[in-house]
C-alpha cells in the first residue's frame, strides 16, 4: 500500500495529461533532472504576475509593498521547509550558483587578504593557503567538482577526494584524508548517478573534528526526504527549486548565520549595498549581500508554493513512496539477462535514482527504444563523468522516480528494456 | 530511425581498427553521452586520405562510422568533404538524401527528427575532416 494517493497528485500535473510518440501515455522518470509542476505552482506563480508583479525591495508603491512581501514571507516559508532561519537562506539561480557562491567566497576572501584589503570579521576562515585541502568525493554531480577544482587551481590549494567502494557508496576507511589542513569538505547528500543516501553524520564528526567546514549538495535529496539542517550538522546546504516542483530559475543557499555574515560577496551591483560612492562601497548584511539585481520574486513564490504542496503530503510519505518504486525497479530490473545495476542494490540509505547499463547496447540506444514507449529517462553521464569513469561505463541509462510515479511506472520501464533488447537482439 | 542497414553496420562495422601510418589523428568526443571516436589520415601522394578509426558509442554513432568508412576512404579532401556537408544538409532537412554522395548514410535520414542524436550521426564525419584539414589534406589536394 504506497504512501502516497497517486492518482489525485498525477491529477494536480497538467502535463501528465499529454501524450508523447505516437499517443503513448507519458512515463516520465526523469524527475532527477527536473521536475513537473503541478497547477498549485503554476497558478501560485501567475497569481503573482497577475496581481503584485513589481521589482521587490525597490519602490514605494503599493505593488512594490506587495511583492517584497510575497518574496519574503517565500523565504521565510521555504527555509522553515529545512529547519532553517528566513535570513539563512539565500536565492540563487540555481544549486550550482549556489555552490560557486561558496567556493567563490574563498577566492574572494583569498584575494582581498593578499592585498590586505578589509574583509567582514571571521573572514579569515575563508583565506586559503598553498597547501590548504578542500577535500570531496568521487560521486560529486560535476558542479559540485568543478567549482573546487577551479578554486584549487586559483589558489594553489589542493583537490583530495573520498573513493567508491564497489558497492556505490563512500569508501570511508582512509581516515587520513581529514587533516588540519581541511578547510572545506564538500559533498552530495544523495548521489544523482548511484541513488547513495551518505552518512552525512560521520563525515560532520570527521570533517568537524580537524576544523572544516561542511558543505552539502542536497539537490537529491531536499525534494525526496526529510531534511532539517538543525540536526545535520553541516555548515551550507544547497539545492534547486526546479527538481522539488518548483519554477526553473531559482536555486537556495542556507548557511549558518556567522558564516555568512564573514563571507565576502560574489555578484556584485545593484541591492547587495549597504552604502556607495565613487571611491568604494559597503555591502549590506545577508541574504541581501548575495543577491544583486531585481530577484526572482515569481520564482520564490512558486517554490514557496511547491513546499506546501510537499508538506501536505508529508515528506516522510514521499520518501516511503519512493523507497518501494525503488526496491520495485531494482527487482525489475536485475531480473533481466545483461542488465547491471550502477550503484547500491540494497535499497537502505538509498535514494530513487536508478541507473543500469545493458550489456551490448549504447545508453543513448536504450534511451530511444524507451522513448518511442512514451518513458522517459536520462542517459549519458548525468554530469556525474568521473562516476561512469570508477565503474568502467561510458554512460548509463537512469531512472528516477518522484511522487507522480507508481508501480505501472515501473512496469513500464521493465518492459521498455526487455523490448530494447529484442529490438537489437542483445 | 533504426532502419534494418543502420543496425547491420552498427553490429558489423567496417573499417574499424586504428591502421599504424598516419599523418594525423583526432579524438572526438559527444560529451552529453560520452561517444568517442579515434581516427587516424594519412594522405597519400595523389591527395586521397586513407582513414583509420576505432570508436566506442551508440549505435547510430558507431553505424555512420562505418558507413563513412564506405563511402570515403582514399577520397580526396573535396570530395569527402562533399559528403560531409550533404550529410549535415541531410540532418538539418535542407536537402533530399542522395544515394550517390551518401551510400547506404541516406539510411540516417532518420535521425533528423531526433536532434538529440544529430551529434552521434555526425560525429565520426566530423573527425575526418578535423584530421584531414590537420594532415594537411586540403594543400595536398591534386
Amino acid at each position: 500500500m504506497s504512501a502516497l494517493d497517486v492518482a489525485s497528485i498525477r491529477a494536480d500535473f497538467p502535463i501528465l495529461k499529454r501524450t508523447v510518440r505516437n499517443d503513448r501515455r507519458l512515463v516520465y522518470l526523469d524527475s532527477g533532472a527536473t521536475s513537473q509542476k503541478p497547477y498549485q505552482v503554476l497558478d501560485a506563480e501567475r497569481n503573482f504576475y497577475e496581481n503584485h508583479n513589481a521589482a521587490v525591495h525597490r519602490g514605494a508603491h503599493q505593488l512594490a509593498e506587495e511583492a517584497t512581501d510575497a518574496f519574503e514571507h517565500s523565504r521565510a516559508n521555504i527555509a522553515d521547509f529545512i529547519g532553517a532561519r528566513a535570513d539563512d537562506l539565500v536565492f540563487t539561480k540555481n544549486a550550482t550558483e549556489a555552490i560557486n557562491l561558496v567556493s567563490y567566497a574563498f577566492l574572494n576572501a583569498t584575494l582581498k587578504a593578499t592585498r590586505n584589503l578589509p574583509l567582514p570579521d571571521g573572514a579569515e576562515r575563508f583565506v586559503l593557503n598553498v597547501g590548504d585541502e578542500i577535500l570531496v568525493t568521487e560521486m560529486e554531480h560535476h558542479a559540485n567538482l568543478i567549482p573546487w577544482q577551479e578554486l584549487c587551481d586559483k589558489t594553489g590549494a589542493t583537490l583530495r577526494w573520498i573513493g567508491l567502494t564497489d558497492e556505490g557508496r563512500l569508501d570511508l576507511s582512509d581516515t587520513s584524508l581529514f587533516t588540519s589542513k581541511t578547510k572545506m569538505v564538500a559533498l552530495t547528500h544523495q548521489s544523482n548517478l548511484l541513488g547513495t543516501v551518505n552518512d552525512i553524520g560521520r563525515i560532520v564528526i570527521a570533517a568537524k573534528a580537524v576544523g572544516a567546514l561542511v558543505l552539502l549538495d542536497a539537490c537529491q535529496s531536499v525534494p525526496h526526504m526529510p531534511v532539517d539542517v538543525s540536526k545535520l550538522g553541516v555548515d551550507f546546504l544547497t539545492w534547486s527549486g526546479h527538481k522539488m516542483l518548483g519554477p526553473l530559475g531559482i536555486g537556495c543557499l542556507w548557511g549558518r548565520t556567522e558564516l555568512l555574515a564573514a563571507m565576502p560577496p560574489f555578484i556584485t551591483g545593484g541591492s547587495m549595498i549597504e552604502t556607495v560612492s565613487m571611491q568604494g562601497s559597503t555591502f549590506a548584511a545577508p541574504p541581501k549581500r548575495f543577491e544583486a539585481g531585481v530577484p526572482m520574486a515569481a520564482q520564490a513564490v512558486g517554490l514557496s508554493r511547491a513546499v506546501d504542496y510537499l508538506r501536505e503530503l508529508g515528506m516522510e510519505n514521499v520518501a516511503a513512496h519512493e523507497h518501494e518504486l525503488t526496491v520495485a525497479a531494482i527487482a525489475g530490473l536485475q531480473g533481466i539477462e545483461g542488465v547491471r545495476i550502477i550503484g547500491p542494490t540494497d535499497a537502505t540509505d538509498r535514494g530513487s535514482a536508478v541507473s543500469f547499463v545493458l550489456d551490448g547496447l549504447h545508453s543513448h540506444d536504450v534511451g530511444q527504444v524507451l522513448d518511442e514507449n512514451g518513458i522517459a529517462v536520462r542517459v549519458g553521464h548525468h554530469c556525474a563523468w568521473p562516476v561512469c569513469r570508477r565503474y568502467e561505463v561510458p554512460a548509463t541509462t537512469r531512472a528516477t522516480f518522484y511522487i507522480y510515479n507508481d508501480l505501472t511506472d515501473v512496469t513500464a520501464l521493465v518492459d521498455g528494456v526487455h523490448a530494447a533488447k529484442k529490438f537489437f537482439g542483445v | 530511425m533504426y532502419q534494418e542497414i543502420i543496425l547491420d553496420h552498427y553490429k558489423h562495422p567496417h573499417g574499424k581498427g586504428l591502421s599504424s601510418e598516419f599523418a594525423s589523428e583526432v579524438h572526438h568526443v559527444n560529451p552529453t553521452c560520452g561517444d568517442e571516436i579515434t581516427l587516424r589520415v594519412q594522405v597519400l601522394a595523389d591527395g586521397k586520405i586513407a582513414v583509420s578509426y576505432d570508436n566506442q558509442g551508440c549505435s547510430i554513432s558507431q553505424a555512420s562510422a562505418s558507413i563513412m568508412y564506405d563511402q570515403i576512404n582514399n577520397f580526396d579532401f573535396a570530395a569527402g568533404d562533399k559528403a560531409v556537408e550533404h550529410l549535415i544538409a541531410m540532418l538539418q532537412r535542407n536537402v533530399e538524401p542522395d544515394e550517390d554522395i551518401l551510400g547506404d548514410g541516406i539510411a540516417l535520414v532518420g535521425v533528423a527528427q531526433y536532434p538529440a542524436r544529430v551529434k552521434c550521426a555526425l560525429l565520426a564525419w566530423m573527425a575526418w575532416k578535423d584530421a584531414a584539414i590537420q594532415a594537411g589534406a586540403i594543400e595536398e589536394q591534386s
